[in-house]
């Protein structure tokens, strides 16, 4: 087992503004460690996590893969990026922090470059005006379907991933995986589900996304 | 934010802007860390950054140093020039400053040594 990364460092004050990693966040991290056999032989060197809040996701990845890739990640609550960058710290690991939209400011840069991508992104259905803050409600509102943020980010997928790139998204039921599939299939992408768990109310996957249909799991 | 996030960004996302690379970096404060030097990691690096703008950037902040200008041939053998690369990369990070749009200007503050590339209300 893989150890998740040391939070110790952060407070409850820090989470009345970042997103406190919950059942999502323990569930991409369970997806990223079924799967590092097969991360760990695509070597990957370039590593971007949206949406990064406490930053515990990418420093896990970070500690698993050490120093041999670059870990960006991108978020647009300056509390939450402060938070990625400390917890990054905490566990001696370097995590790259950026104030930005999605992938704005990395998208025309990073074309065909990134290896693993990394989105768990507010996913609950909530009423489309309370969509767009940048504050701790950025964490969860979602809009119609859950899905008005996740939408600005998948066009760009196909574009972003290296020949052997890999994204995982975090989904609930809500979010209607069959037409995301869609979307990504019209870039020639491929989906695969990595891991589905119940909580609570939700009903929690983790996808992946390829351009090869096999990319040669292990597990 | 390190020089080597600093070759990944632009300005391209604001409406006009053509190509928004690089940016400028006005740096208030630089600070210098100790990283692992990993070669095979720099070697692979080295193919997805913008040279010009690593070697312009590391020149607004005083650390270009004897960097050449044009990227080597075999670098892979050249232990000391990777070493230089790697210095440069990982371990020259900005704290506090300013990266500037080449077309427009905008200021895009760095504090606690991450960028903020988001716009105001009124940009978008
Ligand atoms: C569900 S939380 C996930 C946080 C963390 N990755 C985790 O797994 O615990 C969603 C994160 O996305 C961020 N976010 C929301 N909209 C965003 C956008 N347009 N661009 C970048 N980040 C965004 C939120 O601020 C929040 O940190």
């Amino acid at each position: 087992m893989i150890p998740t990364p040391k939070l110790s460092h952060l407070t409850s004050e820090d989470y009345n503004d970042v997103y406190e990693p919950a059942e999502d966040t323990f569930l991409l991290m369970d997806a990223l460690e079924a799967d590092i056999e097969l991360i760990k032989k695509l070597r990957p060197s370039l590593c971007l996590e949206v949406g990064s809040g406490s930053g515990a996701v990418i420093t896990f990845l970070a500690n698993v893969l050490g120093n041999s890739a670059l870990y960006l990640c991108t978020d647009v609550n300056m509390r939450a990026a402060f938070t990625s960058l400390k917890t990054g710290l905490a566990n001696s690991v370097d995590v790259q922090p950026v104030l930005t939209d999605l992938v704005s400011c990395l998208e025309s840069r990073l074309q065909e470059k990134v290896d693993i991508l990394l989105f768990n992104p507010p996913y609950v259905v909530t009423p489309s005006d309370e969509v767009g803050g940048r504050g701790i409600e950025a964490s969860w509102a979602g809009g119609t379907n859950g899905r008005e943020v996740t939408d600005r980010l998948l066009p760009l997928i196909g574009k972003l991933l290296s020949r052997t790139g890999l994204f995982y998204l975090v989904i609930i039921k809500e979010n209607i995986q069959d037409e995301i599939e869609e979307e990504m299939r019209r870039q020639g992408l491929h989906m695969a589900v990595v891991l589905s768990r119940r909580s609570g109310p939700e009903q929690l996957r983790v996808l992946r996304f390829s351009r090869a249909s096999d990319p040669v799991p292990v597990h | 934010m390190k020089l080597l996030t600093h070759n990944m960004l632009t300005s391209k996302f604001m409406k006009g802007v053509v190509k928004g690379y690089p940016l400028g970096i006005v740096a208030s404060e630089v600070k210098e860390v100790a990283v692992d030097y990993n070669p095979d990691f720099v070697c692979r690096m080295i193919p997805k950054l913008e040279w010009g703008s690593l070697c312009s950037a590391a020149d607004s902040i005083g650390k270009l140093g004897d960097l050449p200008k044009e990227l080597p041939e075999n670098i892979e053998s050249n232990q000391d020039f990777l070493k230089k690369v790697h210095h440069l990369l990982m371990e020259v990070e900005v704290i506090s400053g300013n990266l500037i749009c080449p077309e427009t200007g905008r200021k895009f503050p760095i504090n606690n040594g991450i960028p903020n590339m988001l716009l105001n209300e009124d940009e978008v």
